[in-house]
């Protein structure tokens, strides 16, 4: 089977024409790049996302802190995963960086903070 | 009133003033001062929680708040003055800066004023949509303000008109936190977002895309209550008998985004009606001396990495004007074919300069040329052009003939 997909690992986003046969990808072409092929093999076996929510913050001078995972999940886990970012909640401060959920799901992927919050006096 | 004098008064600290100002720090211009109107530094990139940022000028993906902590901590550490919660309510030509703060009005004299201001959302007034005025249509970024720096929801059923990359992370980021998004209507024949955001924002969470379509009334008297959407002709007008209604609580706009230049025609800087940003030359200099702009208060950008780069370029010409003058820049660049502008629209001459351009509509396969005087200095092939992808085009100094203007032009091929 043949179709076309834009390659969102970077914001040249190529559009790509790929070749594939169930989970196995024949040919690619329209990247400008190998990261493309690799997205494209990636995307016919199991495409792999990363998501950004926000948690809730205790005592911070902002109600929320923006998070992200450390590394992409599989798109289908997604669901699940947001299920458990929305059980978080964290006390200020939060430091850029903070692992706020380790290995989620077992995915090997960490929920971190994004965003420095301050503890409100 | 009396004005304390600065070197470089820095108007915005978003990505644009905080590049601008650490670069002009490194250098060597101390005496600068970023006069910010938020309560903290930053700009749009707080509230830009979605990741993608960075890929440019680190190599790495950040959220929008880790990639402007980045530029904040590099200016706290270079100990760059910044005040906040100050408002810029004047600029004159010869470079005098009021602003309103906590403390009472503020007034500078810079030997160097940069203009980092960003831009705003086109709006629903400015779109003139039929109907009542109920709650429940937002701009895609206030929608963005509410739900993640103010832990506000906004609706539950969601329509979304513009196909703007705000617009369609907003789509994702509320399917993820719970609401239905029905669908994102655009009214031109092409996405104005750029292709990966189509595909991770919308392919991924089976959200529709409809092109030459948009939304003929907002029906609702509290809260919203529907949207009628038809679909366009070639010239962008409804078709009649195309109307379908949708129920919803929330009308999403993502519509498209409007440098915010009052100070500056305040101080009488010329605009470019195309980029409705001011006029600049490859040092980023206004037309008023002394006046210097970058980032989306320039032109918009797709991506803040450039931001930071243009912003980056802007203090180094800045550096150099306070110490020496430039050269005048006395070649105008016009356009034709399909390009829509270039930043800067004037160059000296007298250095290699690189070109940032548009096209006016998606074109494959397009030959991009230089021409003076009747010949072609520089040619450039580009597998496609896209209104939603901002590219450049390299200008050796080399090159030129003479000091007669430029074109730069798409050809057919």
């Amino acid at each position: 089977m043949n179709r076309t997909m834009t390659c969102i690992l970077c914001p040249n986003g190529c559009e790509m024409t790929i070749e594939y046969k169930e989970k196995e990808l024949l040919s690619v072409c329209g990247n400008r790049c190998p990261k493309g092929a690799s997205y494209a093999e990636q995307e016919i076996k199991n495409p792999m996302r990363n998501i950004a929510s926000s948690v809730l913050v205790k005592g911070g001078d902002l109600p929320l802190c923006s998070v992200r995972l450390s590394a992409p999940i599989p798109r289908e886990k997604i669901p699940e995963v947001m299920e458990e970012i929305r059980r978080i909640t964290v006390s200020a401060p939060v430091s850029i960086g903070d692992v706020l959920a380790p290995n989620v799901l077992g995915l090997g992927s960490d929920v971190i903070a994004t965003r420095n919050i301050e503890k409100l006096h | 009133m009396t004005f304390i004098h600065k070197q470089a008064v820095i108007i915005g600290g978003g990505p644009g003033g905080l590049a601008a100002a650490a670069e002009l720090k490194k250098n060597g211009i101390d005496d600068i001062l970023i006069l910010e109107r938020e309560h903290t530094p930053g700009g749009i990139l707080r509230q830009c929680i979605h990741d993608g940022f960075g890929l440019t000028r680190f190599g790495e993906t950040l959220s929008g708040p880790e990639y402007a902590q980045r530029f904040i901590d590099d200016v706290k550490k270079q100990g760059i003055e910044i005040v906040t919660d100050a408002t810029v309510i004047g600029l004159t030509r010869d470079r005098k800066v009021t602003a309103a703060s906590k403390d009472g009005l503020l007034q500078y004299q810079a030997d160097a004023v940069i203009l980092t201001m960003g831009c705003r959302e086109r709006t629903r007034g400015a779109l003139s949509i039929p109907g009542e005025r109920p709650a429940g249509v937002f701009t895609a970024g206030t929608a963005q303000a509410y739900i993640n720096l103010k832990n506000k929801m906004v609706g539950k059923n969601v329509i979304i008109l513009g196909s703007g990359d705000i617009g369609m992370i907003m789509a994702r980021r509320m399917t993820l936190e719970g609401a239905k998004v029905q669908a994102v209507f655009e009214i031109q024949p092409y996405p104005s977002g750029l292709p990966r955001n189509i595909e991770q924002c919308l392919n991924d969470y089976q959200i529709p895309l409809y092109l030459s379509h948009t939304v003929t009334k907002i029906i609702g008297h509290n809260r919203l209550e529907a949207v009628e959407v038809s679909q366009v002709d070639e010239n962008m007008q409804p078709i009649p008998g195309t109307e379908k209604r949708y129920d919803c609580d929330t009308l999403i706009l993502s519509v498209g985004l409007i440098p915010e230049n009052e100070l500056s025609l305040m101080a009488g800087v010329e605009l470019d009606p195309r980029t409705k940003g001011a006029v600049v030359d490859e040092f980023y200099q206004t037309s008023v001396p002394g006046i210097f702009a970058a980032g989306n208060v320039l032109h918009v950008h797709d991506l803040v990495d450039f931001v930071s780069l243009e912003a980056e370029r802007l203090a180094k010409s800045v550096a150099a004007y306070l110490k020496e003058d430039l050269a005048p820049a006395e070649i105008s660049i016009e356009t034709g074919g399909l390009i829509g502008y270039t930043v800067p629209q004037k160059i000296s001459g007298a250095r290699d300069v690189s070109l940032s351009f548009r096209p006016r509509k998606p074109v494959r396969g397009c030959r991009v040329e230089i021409r003076q005087d009747e010949t072609c200095l520089v040619s450039r092939t580009y597998p496609k052009l896209l209104p939603a992808e901002m590219e450049t085009i390299d200008l050796p100094a080399g090159k030129l003939l003479s000091k007669s203007n430029i074109k730069v032009v798409t050809v057919d091929e």
